[in-house]
């Protein structure tokens, strides 16, 4: 089988067969799978509302999406996309607060380069120990995402918190906030997803034409022949590794200065977990990520449309987790197409 | 001053120490079935996500039936279904097994939050079910120290310490132990002497399966008596640090859940000191211990500490 053909067959049969697994879920707690999706799509797509909700979820996600991608080219594999996440906004947030007498011109890619360095800074932390003491990055990344986690609520309980309720940092300077793109009703798509396009075609450009994408390539696909080719192993695991958290980061910055203007108790919400499965189904290609996104951001929002028709809006983490899964092992998929091509 | 001394009234009381073996025991349990997994070269992240599910089996059964053995027993067989559907896609299917791990993960806390409406008509959290007693042994409470400390406990605890010297005995005193370690190391030597490479894996995934059945188990019917919607925490997680930590050894993975849990319990106890003042503000900071911990003894240990050589590659047969 053609090879760039089934790097887009596979998801797409996988997310199908996942949606073949749920349909059956549905009908087993009683509900109507029919109303379900419908609903599901309807509260993605139905409406400009609808649209306009999915937009804004896709944002932060291919961001999220391009940073898990990016690591797995690199050999690495950055489960802590949402501390990296966390702590880009978090801080930056507690620096935009001040930025009211800079112009916008300044404020924004300030805000922004903030919120990315800190989320490189962060990620590095576990890039630094993997290249020099074998510290294995899934375990790091995830204790970096459980201490951002409750830094983050100290923070917001106590330095950083305005008013009651809601555990919140002050609101930034608005100079820091991103232009709004388009209107409609109460929900304001901002320049945030244009950031992230940019970003994906940006890393394309990276991965495909460059000395620093190929050395970082070179070094996932074969550390021995890498470092046998004059390339250093540990400098890229940690380059590569502190760029996965930029574009972490940058996620945080957009959800910042898009989507809340402020850091609210719970701003990532497991979007960097989400930004592992839109690796897998986007196939580590920034193109595909774009998509892959935009299919989890449409599940997101429209799932809490499908709460209202009776189904639990964790049928979607259920479906996400068996598309993972069959892209993971894809032989499963692959072994049904070609039995499929048989019987033809 | 007041700090050192609260820090000091921390380790002579005696509930420090009762803290330490209840916080552990999962830890011990989860860790175990991390040394199984791995040491036939099969990488688990699972881990919390089949904790997750059997917490939720063992509550579920335990409600439905009223006998929380029955809970227990259910919690394991769940274990063993739930890793069963690892062992499929890393064994069988040849698939990454780190990504495998996370989609479990996944659909544990899909699975576990779609089913708690229909099953106890509200999101979040259930209403208490039932726990599993704890095992008083009788005199040994009057005894001064050692009986706040071991007068009552959950039996969980003496079964994790009891899986711990089994499973020690398994693998280092065993044909089978043998053949595990021989898999995970390498894998096409050991199919050349005959032995079945595929369900070795297929056994220790199992029998992770079985010991995070009991680890979720425990953190539901063995110590709150109710599920709570992600109630593991990431503590799947710090087992499988700890296993790291503990050399791929199950007492050394005991010993590092022991510390694990020692960390949790002196934040916890430091929490409630009424020496100092811990404000709500404050706990957040407490809590991060653990992992800071963690991070601290994984990167400085683990260079000496060296997974099985096939671990995480699957097999495939040349033939």
């Amino acid at each position: 089988m053609n090879k760039r053909f089934s790097a887009i067959l596979i998801p797409i049969i996988s997310v199908l067969i996942a949606l073949a697994i749920s349909t059956i879920i549905i009908l087993l707690i009683g509900k109507n799978p029919l109303t379900a999706y419908s609903a599901l799509i309807r509260g993605s797509f139905g409406s400009k509302q609808a649209i306009a909700d999915t937009i804004i979820k896709t944002t932060p996600l291919i961001l999220t999406g391009l940073a898990v991608g990016f690591g797995f080219r690199a050999g690495v594999f950055n489960i802590g996309a949402e501390g990296q996440m966390v702590m880009g906004a978090l801080i930056a947030a507690a620096f935009a607060g001040n930025f009211g007498f800079l112009p916008p011109i300044i404020a924004i890619p300030l805000t922004i380069l903030i919120a990315m360095a800190v989320g490189a800074g962060y990620a590095a932390i576990a890039g630094f120990l993997k290249a020099k003491t074998g510290a294995h990055e899934v375990v790091t990344t995830i204790m970096l995402n459980w201490i951002a986690t409750y830094f983050a609520s100290y923070m917001v309980t106590g330095p950083l918190k305005v008013g009651s309720g809601t555990p919140k940092s002050p609101e930034i300077a608005n100079s820091a906030q991103l232009p709004i793109l388009m209107k409609v009703g109460a929900i304001e798509v901002s320049a945030g997803i244009i950031i992230a396009v940019v970003a994906a075609i940006f890393m394309y450009i990276l991965l495909n034409k460059s000395t620093t994408g190929y050395e970082i390539k070179a070094v996932g696909f074969n550390p021995y022949a890498a470092e046998y080719g004059g390339i250093s192993v540990s400098k890229n695991i940690i380059l590569a590794m502190a760029i996965s958290g930029a574009l972490a980061g940058l996620a945080g910055a957009t959800e910042l200065m898009g989507v809340h203007h402020r850091f609210l108790g719970e701003l990532s919400g497991g979007k960097g977990f989400d930004g592992i499965s839109i690796a897998l189904i986007g196939q580590n290609n920034p193109i595909g990520i774009i998509f892959a996104a935009l299919l989890i951001g449409a599940l997101r929002t429209g799932s809490n449309e499908m709460q209202f028709v009776g189904v639990p809006k964790h049928m979607v983490m259920i479906i996400q987790g068996i598309v993972i899964f069959l892209v993971a092992a894809d032989r499963i998929v692959r072994t049904i197409m070609i039995r499929k091509k048989v019987t033809k | 001053m007041r700090v050192l001394e609260a820090i000091f009234l921390v380790f002579i009381n005696p509930l420090f120490y009762k803290i330490t073996l209840t916080a552990a025991t999962p830890l011990i349990f989860a860790s175990l079935g991390g040394v199984y997994s791995e040491i036939t070269g099969v990488v688990n992240i699972a881990l919390e996500g089949i904790m997750l599910m059997s917490a939720f089996t063992s509550v579920v059964f335990t409600y439905l039936s009223g006998n929380v053995w029955i809970g227990v027993l259910m919690a394991v067989i769940s274990g063993l279904a739930f890793s069963w559907i690892h062992a499929w896609g890393s064994i069988k299917w040849a698939g990454n097994q780190v990504v495998l791990g996370t989609a479990l993960i996944l659909i544990a806390q899909g699975v576990t939050g779609f089913l708690m409406e229909p099953i106890f008509g509200k999101p979040g959290q259930t209403d208490f079910v039932g726990k599993v007693e704890e095992l008083k042994i009788p005199g040994l409470s009057n005894v001064p120290f050692f009986g706040k400390i071991f007068g009552e406990l959950s039996p969980f605890v003496y079964m994790a310490f009891a899986a711990v010297a089994f499973s020690w005995w398994l693998i280092y005193k065993t044909k089978l132990g043998l053949r595990m370690r021989a898999v995970g190391e390498n894998p096409e030597a050991a199919d050349t002497l005959g032995i079945n490479v595929f369900g070795i894996r297929y056994f220790g995934v199992l029998m992770s399966g079985v010991w995070a059945g009991l680890a979720g188990a425990y953190l539901s019917i063995g110590e709150v008596g109710h599920f709570r919607e992600l109630m593991t925490g990431g503590r799947g997680f710090i087992a499988l640090a700890a296993m790291i930590l503990g050399k791929y050894n199950p007492v050394g993975a005991m010993l590092a859940s022991l510390l694990f849990g020692a960390s949790s319990a002196f934040a916890n106890q430091m929490q409630s000191s009424s020496l100092i003042h811990v404000s709500a503000t404050v706990k957040p900071l407490f809590d991060m211990i653990p992992f800071i911990l963690t991070i601290i003894v994984v990167a400085g240990f683990v260079g000496k500490s060296r997974a099985p050589k096939a671990d995480g590659v699957p097999y495939e047969k040349v033939s």
